[in-house]
């Protein structure tokens, strides 16, 4: 056989042991989840608030860790989409492509994105400090948004810098102002909004590091932005410290609704992200 | 002579008082006065320090095909994209002279340039379908510049779908998108486009060059029928198609304009040398 053919054997085996890598430690981590969580799921779990002792085995649930981590990511995808987008246009179609603001912006954004969440923890909890806020759902929520407007813009700004110039160009030519035309390719990057969206829903769902000085963590369910929030990544944190091998299986049960959640969030995503791609072009 | 009447200041109030029985020869008047016209004066433009179009004077005619034929990289593009001012956002561009339509200079720093590329609907190599559904590709520019009434868009929408002869193919699904169409009909769709917010002038980057023979041809016998109404300025790679329709032509060579005229007159009778030797295919 020719060397060539053989090369292009060895090149098919690599990629389909990475392929079955990867999916083996998926399933490795969903099959874990389910063992030891499906167990310790039950009603309770998901309708009530922990009581008394609940962290040493008493009853109740983690309700306040799931309707807190709905809050802050609901809150903080809002706040972020809103400050993302209008950057990603200025970027794409205000600045020329040769900009130097545009690339230090894009720059900076590239190292945002890579830092830890913690070090975002700690730096709003210095802003909070200053303002005189206490741990409260509202900076959980600052917090969050920090974290994921790099994710945003980088995300959004790949699919808008492939925006064709032939697209801008039309729509100028029919007497489009920019803002006009950001119109149109709002509708032309829409696929890629979504799609940054659900990344960003999944990181900020998934965060504790950030959440833990600016949140907190409390067993009530806020009813105000001042108030402390808790989440479920620490739920399932401080569940996991326990030495009750009870309490450790409840841990697992709460990852289970939190994959259960992100799922839920990804089907949602692809079904509006089909809907807004109908008239890409 | 008629139309001579109206005009006298003597004869005004008498106009006036029966103005209505001549309502529709007034609005035949206003329209020859409103021909469209661009004129192009000492044009000079630069990309960094790169001279792109040298020296360049010339005058489109109105309701006539113009063809701007010459080698690539002669300007030609260029030439096009600065009639509307698409050529603004190129970095480092300087220009020099002015480029008249309706008398006013589209460089003048108080033209709104909105107003400008208006007037100039523009159909690009590839068709460039907006990313709406058929019905909201025409009806787009016609919301923009005001048009609210549902009716009113849907007669528009109807008209100029009719006008590119689209209206049969695409009745049925006015609403879906623009994307599933086939590329000689979204270049249709886009001539459609650009007709909806009435403008003066069509410029046709190279329009027929991604389309099959059939939707190009098709494309050319739209050109002959709207010249009746609009000017038409085409660039085109091909000289046999600037043969078959162009009434006008002008010549252009590393950025100038080497000959401009009438379309017998430079295809039988080239002025110039280098015409003559770009016409026989000395070289493209």
């Amino acid at each position: 056989m020719k060397l060539r053919f053989i090369e292009e054997k060895i090149a098919k085996v690599l990629m389909i042991g990475s392929s079955i890598a990867v999916l083996a430690f998926v399933l490795n981590i969903i099959y874990t989840i389910f063992r030891r969580g499906i167990p310790a799921l039950n009603w309770d779990m998901i309708s009530k608030i922990p009581a008394g002792g609940y962290y040493n085995g008493g009853g109740g649930g983690i309700l306040n860790a799931i309707v807190g981590s709905l809050y802050i990511v609901l809150g903080s995808t809002i706040l972020g989409l809103l400050i993302s987008i209008p950057v990603v246009f200025y970027l794409n179609v205000y600045l020329s492509k040769s900009s130097r603001l545009a690339y230090v912006a894009r720059l900076a954004f590239d190292i945002l994105f890579g830092i830890p969440s913690i070090v975002y923890g700690a730096f709003a909890f210095t802003i909070m400090i200053f303002l005189g806020m206490h741990t409260s759902l509202g900076g959980g929520i600052l917090v969050i948004t920090l974290l994921i407007i790099p994710i945003f813009i980088r995300s959004m700004d790949e699919v808008a810098q492939q925006l064709p110039k032939d697209l801008l160009d039309a729509t100028y030519a029919l007497g489009a102002t920019k803002l006009e035309t950001i119109k149109v390719v709002l509708r032309q990057i829409a696929p890629g909004i979504a799609t940054a969206t659900l990344l960003s829903v999944g990181r900020a769902i998934g965060d504790a590091a950030g959440v833990m000085f600016t949140a907190g963590f409390t067993d009530s369910i806020p009813t105000s932005l001042g108030q402390p929030a808790a989440t479920l990544p620490l739920s399932v944190f401080f569940q996991l410290s326990s030495p009750n091998a009870d309490v450790q299986d409840r841990a697992y049960s709460a990852a289970l609704i939190l994959i259960f959640i992100v799922l839920v969030i990804s089907i949602l995503g692809r079904l509006i992200t089909s809907y807004f791609s109908k008239h890409k072009i | 002579m008629e139309t001579n009447i109206y005009r006298n200041p003597t004869r005004s109030s008498w106009a006036e008082d029966y103005s209505f029985l001549n309502k529709d020869k007034n609005k035949q008047e206003s329209l020859e006065l409103k021909e469209s016209f661009l004129k192009v004066q000492g044009l000079n433009l630069h990309i960094h320090n790169a001279h792109i179009l040298k020296n360049v004077n010339l005058e489109i005619p109105a309701k006539k095909i113009t063809c701007i034929i010459g080698p690539s990289g002669c300007g030609k593009s260029t030439l096009l994209k600065t009639f509307n001012r698409l050529i603004d956002d190129t970095d480092g561009i300087k220009y020099k002279g002015s480029i008249l339509v309706d008398g006013l200079d589209i460089f003048d720093k108080n033209t709104e340039i909105t107003g400008i590329r208006k007037k100039m609907g523009l159909l690009s190599q590839r068709p460039c379908p907006l990313p709406m559904s058929i019905y909201d590709n025409i009806a787009f520019g016609c919301k923009m510049h005001g048009e609210r009434n549902r009716k009113k868009l849907s007669q528009i929408v109807e008209v100029q779908l009719k006008a590119v002869g689209l209206w049969e193919e695409v009745k049925n699904r006015l609403h879906a998108p623009a994307s599933k169409l086939s590329i000689g009909q979204q270049q249709r769709l886009c001539l459609a486009r650009g007709l909806a917010v009435e403008p003066e002038f069509i410029l046709a980057d190279e329009a027929t060059s991604a389309l099959d023979p059939i939707s190009s041809k098709h494309i050319e016998e739209l050109f002959v029928e709207l010249k009746q109404e609009y000017a038409i300025i085409l660039v085109t790679h091909t000289l046999r198609q600037a043969l078959r329709i162009a009434d006008h032509v002008v010549f252009m060579y590393l950025g100038e304009v080497i000959e401009a005229g009438p379309a017998d007159e430079i295809f039988n009778n080239p002025k110039q040398e280098l015409t003559r030797k770009y016409l026989e295919g000395a070289f493209s």
